[in-house]
């Protein structure tokens, strides 16, 4: 049964594939934009000089990356229909939690950016007649942003690499419909080596390009 | 235009300013120096709010600083500074720079506000560089287009904290001739600086600190003719010196 491969198979299950391919792709978009939209409002919070806000920014991030994400995605999916009374899809529920979860590292993110902007530009935007909003808004998040996109990168190769753990709740991701096909197909092994593929071509270029944007960053500096 | 009564700053149970009081009337600038540490910096920023303290009252144009009623961000609108390290914004072009505040704050039109921006670049003598980033000028530019910046909000005062301490000697006069001639228009500055040469042409009153007091604050005669205290003197002649 080994004694081939037979990659016929792949072009007839395309569409197939590509479903899955493409739902990876966008549970990875969403995650990363939510994440980093959600990230960033963590870490202001978590550097806001209010206590309790700055607490409860640090008791979520820290419960978030103490848990493995298996687990998050579990749970989610058992427990959203519990509270809320609706059944949620495994597709649905996962972007949720997806989001949920990457929030913390990204905010984590987030967080070294904005301390890596000097307080003499916070001064300046405040001197300006800006309000905390404005500093923020132009001069604090574009600077700590730009300063952190490599790393914001990195995190999402890790991300796009993650959603592949969807399988525990059957959300139809890319390795899902791998699975799928080369059980249609009586073809596994050549169905998992598709998958394996796309995981690192995608992964490789993403990670070439942080690679080209740190040494931008490098000479900018 | 500036009462500064009684105001003392602690760091926990370290006294940054110890009941100080100056006043800066409408027109006249003020140089405000004294050795590192003795709370310069601090002052200067308590006029515009960016440093709270503990006890004491500013008052800018009537509005009293730092107050619960006052709204902080637009009595800083009003009063223009210019710092040690420029503070340009580096991922904003410098027309962007000279046109964000005036757009954000001051609700002007994008037309309006880079007009203002370009006569004002034109005046500290850097029109060409209007497309170009920070990063690319050299720092006595930075901080003419910093200067600019503050101008840019038609500020009633403008408070300079050091704005030559950080450039290459060969850039210090280009800032220095902005600052003179922006004394000459009347405008009301309060400037932390050692560059006595500034103080001797422009300046109403010298003020002196040292460990968060004010020790002098004299006419710019009576300041260099006969500085009274024995640290005022030490430290006039050292700076002087070189
Ligand atoms: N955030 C701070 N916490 C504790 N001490 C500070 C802080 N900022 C300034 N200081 C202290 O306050 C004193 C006055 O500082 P500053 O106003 O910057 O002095 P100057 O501008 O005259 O050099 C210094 O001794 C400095 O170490
Ligand atoms: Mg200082």
């Amino acid at each position: 049964m080994f004694s081939t491969f037979d990659f016929s198979v792949l072009s007839p299950s395309l569409p197939f594939l590509w479903t899955g391919i493409q739902y990876s792709f966008k549970l990875t978009l969403i995650a990363m934009s939510g994440g980093i939209i959600l990230g960033t409002f963590l870490a202001l919070a978590r550097l806001s000089p209010n206590r309790v806000l700055a607490n409860a920014a640090a008791t979520y991030v820290d419960t978030m990356r103490s848990i493995p994400l298996v687990m998050v995605i579990l749970w989610f999916f058992l427990l959203i229909p519990l509270l809320t009374g609706n059944p949620v899809g495994a597709e649905s529920s996962a972007m949720l939690t997806f989001t949920a979860f990457e929030a913390a590292y990204y905010s984590e993110i987030m967080r070294a950016g904005i301390q890596s902007v000097s307080r003499g530009q916070v001064a300046a935007g405040d001197a300006l007649g800006f309000t905390y909003g404005q500093t923020m808004g132009y001069i604090v998040l574009p600077q700590a942003f730009r300063n952190m996109i490599p790393v914001l990168l990195t995190q999402t190769i890790v991300l796009f690499q993650d959603t592949s753990l969807v399988y525990i709740i059957g959300a139809k991701d890319l390795l899902k419909a791998a699975e799928i096909a080369g059980k249609n197909y009586n073809r596994p092994i050549e169905m998992y080596i598709f998958a394996a593929v796309i995981y690192f071509v995608v992964c490789f270029t993403l990670s070439q390009t942080v690679k080209r944007l740190q040494k931008r960053v490098a000479i900018i500096r | 235009m500036i009462e500064i009564s009684h105001v003392n700053k602690h760091y926990g149970a370290f006294q940054v300013l110890t009941d100080c009081s100056t006043t800066v009337a409408k027109g006249e600038v003020i140089v405000v120096c004294g050795p590192s540490g003795s709370g310069k910096s601090t002052l200067i920023k308590t006029v515009n709010g960016l440093e709270p303290f503990q006890s004491g009252t500013i008052m800018v144009d009537g509005i009293s600083v730092g107050a619960p009623g006052t709204d902080m961000p637009k009595l800083r609108a009003r009063v223009g500074m210019v710092f040690q390290n420029f503070e340009l914004f580096p991922h904003m072009s410098i027309t962007e720079n000279l046109t964000i505040g005036q757009i954000k704050v001051l609700n002007r039109s994008k037309e309006e506000a880079m007009a203002t921006g370009l006569k004002l670049l034109d005046r500290v003598g850097l029109k060409a560089q209007a497309a170009k980033f920070p990063g690319q000028l050299s720092g006595g530019q930075q901080q003419r287009v910093a200067i600019a910046r503050a101008l840019s909000m038609n500020p009633i005062c403008m408070l300079f904290d050091e704005p030559t301490s950080a450039l290459d000697p060969e850039m210090v006069n280009e800032v220095l001739d902005v600052m003179v001639e922006l004394a000459h228009e009347g405008m009301t500055m309060m400037c932390v600086t050692h560059e006595m040469g500034f103080a001797r042409k422009v300046a109403n009153r010298v003020i002196f600190m040292d460990q968060g007091h004010i020790i002098e604050d004299a006419t710019k005669d009576d300041f260099f003719g006969t500085p009274r205290g024995e640290r005022a003197q030490q430290f006039l002649s050292k700076i002087l010196s070189h």
